[in-house]
């Protein structure tokens, strides 16, 4: 699941390297429209609809907190 | 705040919309992101064109000229005008009220209610509560709602948060008397504790505009706006309609006993489309009975969008049917508010262009 949660990452900004950062909204890597953006990728991956309530941006801070957000939302790995 | 009405309808509904269609890409360049990146918006939001008036084109504009229309057609007589209830964030002056212009401009009867209402993205549902509420009165038979809005004259070209999705427009919707069996549930809640979530800062008498005002200051996602444009904090914003909305819709299904299968279609505020189908999924409504197309087609203009997406997607068949419609709206304020009711079959429901 983190490969592809990586994958679609770069593919959203390829000028980053999402593997060095441990937090990627401090380190300005994704903003809310990248959010917007990669709900939509994710939610079409993984066939499900993130709760709405669940899109704030310590969820899509790190790998693990988009991991565990799938896996909230009922994302199968 | 829960709301009941009955022997109260909604007899037409007309928008207009400025001719001036402006497509996305003819703006990207005034944007700070890459193109490429403003181009994943647009799939993601739904970003695709929009209305907005040309030059110094007002609200009252729009409402005179769909008036007019409605006299010329012979759906509408002035005589019959009993209170004219006007619903804008963008009036013509502080003062007098836009309504009252509205009034002298079209040569209206001086027994009239004139009534201007400073609500936004909530003030479709406020503007028929308080259409209802005049319908009580004896000496009132026919309130004419006017949603109107110019706010793009208020929104930087250069704030990617706002330009790309605002739209211009007006509706003109008429009241009156209906049958004493059909029922209407609303509700209206408001936050004012949020009211900087959507704001604009400056022209007003806390901070008059100035040259200092006016200077356009670079935000850190890299949007250039002056305090007398309109500024959204978009984060909060999305996070307040997913918070509240549901529940409200939840409550006002309640009330009036009736499951969400009840309803024929949900039509709601359209500030774009990403944040519409994740109210739909949590609301378990199938997108095509909660129609998120009108930011992509003419953009959001406030209060207009409910109406709207009843002219834009029902228009035809609201003249011919009777449909059970849930109508939501949420935003400046903060204000959410919602009607339940059956509408139609209208006398008249259709658009038209202002040019």
């Amino acid at each position: 699941m983190e490969a592809k949660i990586l994958s679609i990452l770069t593919g959203l900004r390829p000028e980053f390297d999402f593997t060095r950062s441990k937090d990627f909204i401090e380190d300005g890597m994704l903003d809310s429209f990248d959010i917007a953006a990669l709900v939509v990728e994710l939610d079409e991956t993984y066939a499900i609809s993130i709760d709405g309530v669940d899109i704030v941006p310590e969820n899509f801070a790190s790998l693990e907190a988009i991991k565990n957000l799938l896996v909230k939302n009922g994302a199968r790995p | 705040m829960n709301f009941r009405f009955s022997g109260r309808k909604i007899s037409g509904i007309l928008t207009v919309l400025p001719a001036n269609e402006v497509p996305f890409e003819a703006e990207i360049a005034n944007y700070s992101v890459s193109p490429a990146k403003s181009m994943k918006l647009k799939l993601a939001m739904g970003y695709n064109k929009h209305r907005i008036v040309a030059g110094d084109v007002c609200a009252s504009d729009l409402c005179v000229f769909g008036l007019e229309h409605l006299f010329a057609e012979g759906l509408l007589k002035k005589e019959d005008i009993d209170a004219l209830v006007l619903v804008t964030q963008s009036p013509d002056h502080f003062m007098p009220a836009t309504s009252n212009i509205i009034q002298g401009r079209l040569g209206l009867k001086q027994d009239v209610l004139c009534l201007d209402i400073s609500q936004g993205c909530a003030g479709y549902e406020i503007g028929l509560l308080e259409a209802f509420l005049l319908l009580g009165q004896e000496s009132i038979h026919k309130v004419v709602l006017l949603n109107a809005d110019v706010l793009s004259r208020k929104v930087s070209r250069r704030d990617r948060n706002s330009f790309p999705l605002i739209g211009d427009g007006a509706s003109i919707t008429v009241l009156e008397g209906g049958a004493a069996d059909s029922e209407i549930y609303a509700n209206v809640k408001m936050d004012g504790s949020r009211a900087d979530a959507l704001i604009i800062p400056a022209g007003g008498f806390r901070c008059p505009s100035s040259p200092e005002t006016g200077a356009m200051v670079e935000d850190e996602n890299g949007n250039l706006r002056a305090k007398d444009h309109l500024v959204m904090q978009g984060d909060a914003v999305f996070n307040f309609v997913q918070v509240e909305v549901p529940p409200m819709i939840e409550s006002l299904l309640r009330s009036a006993g009736l499951p969400p299968d009840a309803v024929d279609y949900f039509m709601f505020h359209q500030p774009n489309r990403f944040m519409l189908h994740k109210l739909a999924d949590k609301m378990k409504v199938g997108h095509d009975r909660m129609p998120a197309n009108i930011v992509e087609n003419f953009g959001n203009a406030s209060s207009v969008t409910v109406p709207l997406a009843m002219t834009f997607n029902l228009g035809d068949r609201l003249t011919r049917e009777r449909l059970k419609i849930c109508m939501a709206g949420f935003g400046v304020g903060l204000t959410w508010s919602s009607v339940l009711m059956d509408v139609g079959p209208l006398e008249f429901c259709g658009m038209i262009d202002y040019a």
